[in-house]
């Protein structure tokens, strides 16, 4: 273990956790975070104090920390006020508590008084050799640890994304999507006004973290540029690290003497920074989410070429146009390959790319050119459009009056099963290729629940929203994969 | 307080770091202007050339495709007539009139908060419009200046156009590392402009350079 994994592990895998300032009341900060450790299901032994005691959803409170036993908690999560917190720190660190969560306002962003106290919070950690991450925090959750010590956002399933932010609301957001699409989170911080522990600072944690395959960070101020850019860099040379950015365009620059300067907005020069770093920049959280759940669950294309496999024209064409707009190519179809699909299917399919497969697939067509397609050495990764849409005419006879009659629960069944199944060929053909094969359709989002969608969740991949979607996280990827291999050659 | 350098000073500095540049000569009046440009090879560009003169093209003080010796005089003379006082000692820069269909634009920054950076862009008088450009932050590695010109988003001015051949990556990235290696070296620079760097057969030629020093 490193000095940074030993430091964050009391926060991320605490054995025990109390809650300071608990409350009874279940409105309150104090009910709502003790609530949702307990709901999560949270292994470690739970403790909560309250200045009346009582008991709160069945914990008994203790009227003082000095009431906890010995080296029970590795973990405070901090709700009562400020000017409590100091006293609070220095309880805790007798009974053997590393690492503070604290969700506390009145600090830095409330005045000087505040930063004063925000100041001797800090101090005073230091000197206990607390690990102190806040204030005015939403709260942390770990996965594998089954710990949910934050209000508002979902507990996300568990995967291999790590969240950091400085607004909590985005940390909200990344684990709705988690939620939404299956694609699940390691380790979240909302890391508040960052007074000690800062986001890079857990970027670097998750580098070290076996459970994280990719960072995903919101970060709207950078205090020292240059500080900030070589961290992040050392982080994505290890994993991908997807970036959020907040208030970087400041609108137009100041006049400039140069034109050099003149065209060197805040956000140019930001994107370039992210890019020299091996950094994936993104302008929307869902831009956000999805290049960092398919770092998490993709392979890295080895190059640009790629094929669209379509059940109908529009879909291909409008992927055409996206790839062309993008680093990425539509790659001419191999001669071979034409060949090879040509021997599948009657002459009305598009012989070119996008393989427009147009209404001739019979039962096994998809996944053999999927397979086809995949294994090709002149592509590098794969698009798929048009998954699902017989089980949404299935699902109009299942929920219809005619229903199961007239061979209608049979065919029902067969679309079902048949999209289900090609969700799967797509994840297995990536799996036994190493290549990248992204599944997309508005299905995913307007019904969740068709069978094609459904599978591309239960394979563990994210199932688009759209083709362009699709395009750009893969885009994300290619940039990375370059950026890697530029600088191993170097 | 910064100043800038006259434009053969901001040339031997970046030709100094490996930047290309014309086969310029300067000199004092028309008649040394003459013989420079026959020297060179016709036709030729005179430019009014000084430390204050950071805007030539604002002034028209440029004059291009001077075709023989008359012309080159009589621009020499008309040039020198047209400095002001407060623009300082003046002399003339004779130069090759370069010819390329492409314009580059490349440049140093020192950003607030992330401190010097290079950058390469469409040039030409239309790139502040077209801010088609990409930074990055020195020192810039051979893989950074690669990356630069693939941010861009006019790939097409990159490749084989109008029958000329493709830009030379390498050249170009050349010019970056250059750049990269001069903010390095000398913490006074506060920027550059290379504007326009044309494509001559491919390769860039710094044409036109402007450097700021503290």
């Amino acid at each position: 273990m490193t000095a940074n994994t030993t430091r964050f592990a009391p926060l991320f895998e605490p054995r025990g956790i109390v809650v300071a300032g608990a409350s009874s009341h279940p409105g309150k900060f104090g009910f709502v975070a003790l609530h949702n450790i307990l709901r999560h299901g949270y292994r470690g032994t739970v403790y909560a104090t309250n200045r009346d005691g009582g008991d709160i959803l069945g914990v008994h409170a203790l009227t003082s920390i000095e009431q906890l036993p010995d080296g029970a908690v590795d973990l405070v999560f901090v709700c009562t006020p400020a000017a409590a917190n100091v006293e609070l720190m220095r309880a805790c660190a007798a009974k053997g508590v590393r690492a503070a969560f604290v969700t506390s306002a009145g600090y830095a962003e409330a005045g000087e008084e505040g930063r004063a106290a925000e100041r001797d919070l800090v101090a005073c950690c230091e000197e206990l050799g607390m690990l102190l991450v806040g204030p005015n925090g939403q709260g942390v959750v770990s996965t594998p640890a089954s710990l949910c010590a934050q209000i508002v956002a979902p507990f996300p399933p568990r995967g291999r994304i790590a969240i950091a932010s400085q607004s909590g609301n985005f940390v909200s957001s990344f684990q709705n999507y988690a939620v939404a699409t299956g694609i699940g989170v390691s380790r979240a911080v909302s890391a508040g006004n960052a007074a000690a522990v800062t986001v890079p600072d857990l970027l670097e944690y998750y580098a070290d973290d076996p459970e994280t395959a990719v960072a995903l960070a919101y970060v709207e101020g950078v205090a020292d540029g240059r500080a900030f850019y070589e961290r992040v860099r050392a982080v994505a040379s290890r994993k991908p690290l997807v970036l959020l950015k907040g208030g970087t365009t400041r609108g137009g620059q100041q006049a400039a003497a140069s034109h050099t300067g003149a065209l060197a907005s805040d956000e140019r020069v930001f994107d370039g920074m992210c890019r020299q770093a091996g950094v994936t920049p993104a302008c929307s959280v869902e831009e956000a989410f999805e290049a960092a759940a398919t770092f998490a669950t993709q392979p890295l294309p080895r190059g640009t070429r790629v094929a669209v496999l379509t059940t109908a024209g529009g879909w291909g064409v409008v992927t055409a146009d996206a790839i062309a707009r993008s680093e990425l190519e539509l790659v001419a179809l191999p001669d071979d390959l034409r060949a090879a699909i040509d021997a599948k299917l009657p002459p009305r399919w598009s012989r070119n790319n996008p393989i427009d497969l147009a209404g001739a697939e019979t039962r096994d067509t998809i996944p053999e050119v999927l397979e086809l397609m995949a294994r090709h050495d002149e592509i590098d990764a794969v698009v798929y459009l048009g998954l699902g849409i017989q089980s949404n005419q299935a699902r109009m006879m299942r929920t219809g009056r005619f229903y199961p009659d007239h061979g209608l629960d049979r065919i029902v069944a067969y679309h079902e099963r048949q999209d289900a199944r090609f969700a799967r060929a797509a994840a297995d053909v990536s799996a036994a290729t190493g290549k990248p094969v992204l599944t997309a359709t508005e299905l995913a989002v307007a019904d969740p629940e068709n069978p094609g969608p459904r599978e591309v969740r239960e394979t563990g991949r994210l199932c688009y929203p759209s083709s362009n979607r699709a395009v750009a996280a893969l885009e994300h990827l290619w940039r990375y994969a370059r950026h890697r291999a530029r600088r191993e050659q170097e | 307080m910064t100043h800038t350098l006259s434009e053969a000073e901001s040339k031997r500095v970046l030709a100094a770091h490996g930047v290309p540049v014309p086969d310029e000569r300067l000199v004092a009046d028309p008649g040394a202007a003459t013989v420079a440009a026959g020297a060179i090879g016709y036709p030729v560009v005179v430019k009014l050339c000084g430390a204050g003169l950071a805007h030539k093209t604002e002034r028209a003080l440029v004059r291009l495709a001077l075709g023989d010796a008359a012309a080159v005089r009589a621009a020499a003379t008309e040039l020198l007539a047209a400095a002001r006082p407060a623009d300082g000692p003046v002399e003339l820069l004779v130069a090759p009139m370069v010819h390329g269909n492409r314009e580059l634009i490349a440049g140093l920054h020192v950003d607030e908060q992330f401190g010097p950076c290079v950058m390469v862009g469409i040039g030409g008088v239309l790139a502040e419009a077209v801010g088609d450009v990409a930074f990055r932050l020195v020192p810039l590695t051979a893989a950074d200046a690669a990356d630069m010109l693939d941010d861009l988003h006019t790939q097409a001015i990159l490749g084989p156009f109008r029958g000329e051949p493709p830009v030379d990556r390498e050249a170009v990235s050349a010019v970056l590392l250059g750049l990269s290696q001069l903010a390095e070296s000398d913490p006074h620079v506060v920027s550059v402009d290379v504007n326009p760097l044309i494509v001559v057969a491919g390769r860039p030629v710094a044409v036109d350079a402007l450097v700021e020093v503290e």
